[in-house]
């Protein structure tokens, strides 16, 4: 069972609510469900569309065909007609063939036009065959004004349309969430206490949600001057000890960039999120692109030494932040969260892993203490003000008491090999680790190389043709120990940029790559691979 | 307390920030005596002559980078309250370059502490104009004289709702602990901008030492009256210089309002 449902109207409508619930309603009854937001810069008008897509399978991406068409207006008929061959439509505002329910006069005579929303979700409930009850209980957790007519309006929906499908509960529900979401719950439960942003699509929701749930989660936010500021406020926060995440896109982290080195050279472990999106510049700010990879491998002057991460998907986006949260502070490197708007804003069916707070190195309290103290493994011991006296972090070159070193070359040398140092010893941690991911036909001569959103897509497409996939999750350090293992043969890098940028540092020479912010489909990815198979 | 580090101070003689350092180490040394915990004071400084301030007191530090000392200190702040932070930075390292920072910091009202190393000149990259270079000065990169007016940081802080703005003399050691010491005691973004010479490149001594005077019948609670004396001097070199606190208003804090009585390095 794979059903495919897209609703589309002007931004105001509450589109993007209305494909939450229809998926909240599916995964009530066991199935998997991933929403694909389209929308653009504006707040009134325009045109958004959400696919809902609802399958018995995991799914990590969205088709172009569709099997129903919600159309709010009459612009979503033009722009989608073509995806699909059945349509629901309020024949108010819409004319075409299907089923036409008088929406907009419906609900404003019940007081709202945005009663809209419930008339199509009891339509698509009968539609599919799914016990209105469920979404009579869903809308109730949802909505907090007009209860009662938007029973009634569900009510209206259910009774205007055929059944078609009969869609019976196959299992017990999951968590549905944005990756977004699952950065934020992922370095919470890794002891992250404050969340520092200026406001960026598409990493502007991780800041809402936090803003609206930091409480209960027991983390704090704080909305800086700009991204300069976010970045600096988190080095005084990390330093102090309280666990730090900023999360921002491409421009606000250009901004961050000296704050980067800052964190290589005194050692502190703050969490980047970079959720990418078409550039260069402003480019086109509310679609998605993968074209910010090189950039943050290589952002910040000097040798900078840094983890770097590319989940794709909810669940690996709170596994992986998680794990970069504690390796951040077990090597006292920045860490950098690489998603994009395909992530960030899509929503996902999630089973979560286990993520919790690991320890760093801390300074036992004997002796005099040094923050830079040279050790084997060229972690020093960590302690915080308040606690020590003294502690002194810097971005000069330093002793092991943090204090400026500019003659003693002896000490130059130490100290930067002690940073190298820090990134053998992470390499190594991390080859008994997962690093990467295969899918597919082992057997295949020929393999997809994905990182990131790409995932979904190229597992779909590869499952088609009987090809191999490897999903890289680490970026930095890079795992070529299992690059070099599981990349043989044919390999295709499958990336959403204009240069391959992934490929290029690999030297892979085949990729297929798409630049204008739209996320491949399975579908299309396949008819791609066809070509040239 | 000792508050030595060792470090072998590397600021041209008869330097401004020499009267500095020792006011800040007294007064610390004199909060630590009084039963302040050592663990619990954090500085920061940027980048300049005056940043070098943190290798020169031995409590716990943070060399930042130009112009990000008042984030800096507000993550210190945030993170542990109990904290007391006191950030160092220059004229150009405040005003300039960080100058969004040092104005967002005074309009939250976080309870840290800035002083400004004023010598209204570049020292360390050799002697180019900083905001409050007065206009017509010969310097590195203006040998004809500076185009650009000079800023009025008193003025800047007042408008931007700071709730303790003082300024002292390089000259006045006395006055300048006082500053400090009422500074770091108000609850609430204070700010310190001392005005001393840069014995190299814009040698002001003999005007700051002839001119500056101690303000006397100010009410520092009235704005009004604050705004009135800010314009006394524009940091030209001519008339008086008023020193004293210009403006001290009690107001919840960021820190307060944001927290709510959570320390998050504590939690």
């Amino acid at each position: 069972m794979d059903v495919s449902i897209l609703v589309g109207g002007q931004a105001g409508d509450g589109i993007k609510q209305a494909g939450v619930i229809i998926a909240k309603i599916f995964n009530e009854i066991g199935y998997h469900v991933f929403i694909y937001d389209d929308y653009q810069s504006l707040v009134k008008g325009g045109h958004n569309f959400s696919i809902v897509r609802v399958s018995d399978e995991k799914v990590h991406s969205h088709n172009d065909h569709v099997d129903l068409l919600v159309a709010f207006n009459q612009d979503t008929i033009e722009k989608h007609k073509w995806r699909t061959k059945e349509t629901i439509y309020d024949s108010d505002k819409v004319k075409t063939d299907g089923t036409g329910i008088p929406a907009q006069s419906w609900a404003k005579g019940k007081g709202s036009a945005l009663l809209r929303n419930s008339i199509f979700i009891g339509a698509i409930c009968k539609y599919t065959g799914v016990d209105l009850k469920i979404a009579e209980s869903i809308i109730k957790n949802s909505f907090h004004k007009l209860l009662d007519e938007n029973m009634e309006a569900l009510k209206f929906g259910y009774d205007s349309v055929e059944k078609k499908h009969d869609f019976k509960k196959i299992g017990e529900p999951r968590e549905v969430m944005t990756g977004n979401e699952a950065i934020s719950l992922g370095a919470a439960a890794a002891g992250m206490k404050l969340y520092i942003a200026y406001p960026m699509t598409p990493a502007s929701s991780i800041l809402h949600y936090l803003a609206k749930y930091g409480e209960k989660l027991g983390v704090v936010t704080v909305q800086e001057e700009n991204e300069i500021a976010v970045a600096n406020m988190a080095v005084g926060s990390c330093f102090a000890g309280v666990r730090t995440m900023v999360g921002t896109s491409g421009g606000g982290f250009a901004l961050m960039t000296e704050t980067v080195s800052l964190c290589a050279q005194s050692e502190t472990p703050v969490l980047f999120v970079v959720s990418q999106r078409a550039g260069p510049s402003t480019g086109v700010p509310t679609y998605t692109m993968q074209a910010d990879l090189k950039f943050v491998l290589n952002a910040g002057h000097g040798d900078v030494t840094r983890v770097v991460i590319a989940p794709g998907d909810a669940e690996e986006s709170y596994l992986l932040t998680g794990k970069t949260m504690n390796l951040a502070w077990k090597y006292q490197i920045p860490g950098f969260v690489l998603v994009d708007k395909h992530i960030s804003e899509s929503t996902f069916s999630a089973e979560l892993g286990e993520v919790k707070p690991e320890e760093p190195k801390l300074w036992d309290g004997k002796g005099e203490y040094g923050r830079y103290k040279l050790t084997e493994d060229g972690i020093s011991p960590m302690a915080f003000p308040g606690d020590v006296y003294t502690c002194k972090g810097s971005s000069y070159e330093h002793d092991e008491k943090g204090l400026t070193v500019e003659e003693e070359t002896d000490m130059i040398n130490k100290m930067q090999e002690k940073r190298l140092r820090k990134m053998e010893v992470l390499r190594e941690e991390l080859k008994g680790e997962e690093t990467v991911k295969v899918y597919g036909n082992p057997d295949s001569k020929v393999t997809l190389l994905t990182w990131g959103s790409t995932k979904g897509a190229c597992i779909e497409a590869a499952k088609e043709l009987g090809l191999k996939v490897v999903q890289l999750l680490y970026l930095e350090p890079m795992p070529m120990w299992e690059l070099e293992k599981h990349l043989k043969g044919r390999v295709i890098a499958v990336e959403v940029n204009a240069t391959g940028q992934l490929a290029d540092i690999l030297g892979i020479k085949e990729k297929i790559l798409k630049y204008d912010g739209r996320p491949f489909t399975p579908e299309e990815l396949k008819k791609k691979l066809e070509e040239i198979l | 307390m000792n508050l030595e580090t060792g470090v072998k101070n590397t600021w041209c003689p008869r330097c401004g920030h020499f009267s500095i350092l020792a006011a800040a180490k007294a007064v610390i040394q004199e909060l630590i005596e009084k039963g302040e915990r050592p663990e619990d004071f954090a500085i920061a400084s940027g980048i300049g002559c005056h940043a070098k301030i943190v290798d020169y007191i031995n409590v716990n530090s943070f060399y930042s980078i130009h112009g990000r000392v008042p984030p800096t200190i507000s993550g210190m702040k945030i993170a542990n309250p109990d904290l007391t932070v006191i950030g160092f930075a220059g004229d150009g390292d405040g005003y300039g370059e960080g100058v969004a920072h040092i104005v967002f910091a005074a309009k939250r009202n976080i309870d840290i502490t800035m002083i400004i190393h004023n010598n209204r000149i570049y020292g360390l990259t050799t002697g180019q104009f900083s905001p409050t270079t007065p206009q017509g000065q010969k310097t590195k990169s203006t040998p004809y004289g500076n185009p650009e007016y000079q800023l009025n940081p008193i003025k800047l802080m007042l408008g931007s709702g700071a709730t303790f703005v003082a300024r002292t003399s390089s000259f006045d050691l006395n006055h300048m602990k006082e500053m400090i010491r009422q500074g770091i005691a108000h609850k609430g973004f204070a700010v310190i901008d001392v005005v001393e010479p840069c014995i190299s490149f814009f040698n002001a001594t003999d005007y700051i030492r002839k001119n500056a005077y101690v303000m006397e019948n100010h009410d520092s609670s009235d704005i009004n009256k604050a705004w009135e004396r800010a314009g006394e001097w524009n940091y030209t070199l001519e008339g008086k210089i008023p020193i004293g606190i210009f403006y001290k208003e009690d107001k919840p804090t960021f820190d307060e309002l944001l927290l709510k009585g959570k320390n998050l390095r504590k939690s």
